[in-house]
């Protein structure tokens, strides 16, 4: 069983993304997934976490005990929920939005500037979806084929294009700190560089430049998943 | 009679327990919601209002408190649409006098309560158990009602449609005792096509409208039904009544409805019942439980078996009418009964009564605000078998 947290403010969109964690796992990969969410009488702006359990077999106790995967996008969640979690677990955080104070004591930790480039993309809002492909290509909890199929029947259909380009730049980013991307060398030293880079500035720019180059990669990607695309039937939820 | 295609969501779908109590039902034919926005269970309504649109007619409405959307409901119902409500723990207490009114004149309907700590407005966002014994004596008065407890949204979606069943069935108000971790739970959720899900429908009135005497029972107990503005003159009142639906101020006619109004579910409670069971014979130690518990119970029965111990399970989807019958025989085969629940002992007594000193019966409480502590279960097992 995997035991996931994704967590971040209210308003990022963070129920959303463990939502489509757990649509994607029980309705396109055969799996079962119970979501539950923690939140106070506040709303937009405190912290929030979405907890996905996702197992081959029937779910019984629905929360989450110890989680073996956390997503933190913002700092306050990262403290509350950063260090919650099991031996050898995954750390995935949106670079810019945490700052660890001391390197996180876990057996895998990534970061991606997610909310950077859902900017890039117009709308910082789906930072949440890129977040979605980055935990796609850096665990093996849901498929991405999957992910593809879920994805535009659980945004707003006016933003499905948006998302799904979100989807796949967080995906392709996640493919190249692994090193799976076909040319993953030049996007991972891309990433590298990005991370070196001590101005703000400077990384920005080099990010942005990163992203330009990796454009032609989302366009590929989106030439091959007409197969996502086309298989994501009208399943109104 | 099968459902009517247009309210069901035929697929596959990832919903949250609330979600699939509006599908569901709206699967069943509900088309009129009366409620007043609580949390947890303000997405019943969300989704129902959203949806109902779509369904070929029907209506929500938005009410000024709980008070008027039960009044409401019962006016929906007698209007001909099956009708529905959905609150909470406070919202539950200002329905109670109404909901009396509804089981009074045997109006079948629907009660939601997405149970949340309590008492008073205790724990908005976090579950609870505590309301079971408010289901069955919250309103004055002498009666029976039934009670449904799902423990996911599959269950929140298929059980919606039971209730109504039930509620039309014998013309009661049916409750739905369902709690925040089922309601904010999301899980897959497959609902089947129109022609694999079954209806009850109305006993509606069919004879000459002139002859129509609103309470005069059929063999099974139940009066038949007609609906308001249809020309069949009728009148229904809280007051003792008698076969006219007047009012008879006397010992007789309380004694004759009143004695129906209990038997109808009473005598029925073995039909009614609904039961899960799990290698009850040769246990040692039978669990008992209901709701999200029941799930939660299960790594725990689970690691005491891997030990070798003899457990079973009897979880109980209907609380209400308890299901006596069951309880009783159990009882004369255990050591024990253990009872996890979301209160300090509410359905535990009626377990100990019947349980009548033939097995020892072990409580697991909890107040609430989570669900139980799998190794709390665990260890009343454990007790259970001292």
């Amino acid at each position: 069983m995997n035991e996931i947290r994704i967590s971040g403010f209210g308003g990022q969109g963070i129920i959303r993304c463990g939502y489509i964690v757990g649509k994607t796992a029980s309705l396109f990969d055969g799996k079962f997934a119970t979501l539950t969410q923690s939140f106070g009488p506040e709303a937009r702006g405190s912290a929030c976490s979405a907890q996905v359990l996702v197992d081959d077999e029937p779910i019984r106790y629905p929360y989450v005990t110890v989680p073996d995967t956390v997503v933190a996008m913002s700092q306050e969640a990262y403290e509350k929920f950063g260090t919650d979690i099991t031996e050898g677990g995954t750390l995935l955080i949106d670079e810019d939005l945490v700052k660890p104070s001391e390197p996180p004591k876990v057996g895998k930790f990534y970061s991606i500037p997610a909310a950077r480039i859902a900017e890039e993309l117009g709308l910082r809002l789906v930072a949440n979806i890129v977040m979605l492909g980055f935990f796609t290509a850096m665990t093996d909890i849901i498929s991405p084929e999957a992910a593809r199929t879920a994805l535009p029947t659980s945004v707003p259909e006016r933003f499905v294009d948006l998302n799904v380009k979100a989807f796949e730049r967080g995906y392709e980013y996640g493919l190249a700190v692994l090193g799976k991307l076909p040319d993953g060398g030049d996007e991972a030293s891309k990433k590298a560089k990005a991370s070196e880079g001590t101005e703000k500035k400077k990384s920005r720019a080099k990010a942005g430049a990163g992203s330009k180059g990796s454009k032609a990669g989302t366009k590929k990607a989106e030439g091959k998943p007409p197969s996502g695309k086309g298989t994501g039937k009208k399943t109104a939820t | 009679m099968k459902a009517d295609p247009k309210g069901v969501l035929t697929g596959a779908h990832y919903l949250d327990g609330d979600h699939a109590a509006a599908e569901g039902a709206l699967a069943a034919g509900c088309r009129f919601l009366a409620g007043y926005p609580i949390t947890p269970s303000t997405e019943v309504a969300e989704r129902f209002a959203a949806r109902i649109p779509k369904v070929g007619g029907g209506v929500f409405i938005q009410m000024e408190d709980e008070l008027a959307s039960m009044a409401a409901i019962l006016g929906g119902a007698w209007a001909g649409k099956k009708s529905m409500t959905v609150t909470s723990g406070p919202g539950f207490s200002l329905m109670m006098e109404n909901l009396g009114l509804g089981i009074m004149m045997e109006v079948p309907l629907v009660l939601i309560n997405v149970q949340r700590g309590g008492p008073s407005t205790g724990l908005p966002t976090l579950p609870g158990q505590a309301d079971m014994m408010q289901a069955r004596w919250g309103s004055h008065g002498d009666y029976e009602i039934i009670a449904i407890c799902p423990s996911s949204p599959q269950e929140a979606f298929d059980y919606m449609i039971t209730a109504f069943n039930f509620s039309e069935k014998y013309r009661v108000p049916t409750l739905v005792m369902m709690d925040e971790c089922v309601g904010h739970m999301t899980e897959k959720v497959v609902i089947p096509p129109a022609d694999e899900i079954e209806i009850t429908p109305r006993k509606e009135y069919t004879g000459p409208p002139e002859e129509y005497l609103p309470y005069l029972p059929d063999k099974d107990m139940i009066p038949w039904m007609t609906k308001a503005g249809d020309g069949t003159r009728f009148h229904t009142t809280g007051l003792t009544h008698d076969e006219k639906g007047y009012p008879v101020m006397n010992a007789d006619c309380q004694e004759t409805l009143v004695r129906r109004l209990v038997d109808k579910i009473r005598t029925n409670a073995d039909e009614i019942a609904i039961l899960e069971e799990e290698e009850i014979d040769g246990a040692d130690v039978v669990l008992i439980s209901y709701g999200i518990s029941s799930r939660v119970a299960i790594p725990a029965i689970e690691r005491a078996r891997r030990e070798g111990l003899k457990v079973g399970s009897l979880r109980l989807v209907t609380v209400w009418p308890f299901p006596e019958t069951r309880v009783r025989e159990l009882a004369k085969n255990v050591k024990a009964l253990v009872i996890p629940e979301m209160n300090y002992g509410q359905v535990y007594y009626e377990i100990e009564r019947c349980a009548a000193g033939n097995a020892r019966t072990v409580l697991v409480p909890h107040a609430g605000g989570w669900v139980h502590d799998v190794d709390d279960i665990y260890a009343g097992i454990k007790e259970g078998l001292k």
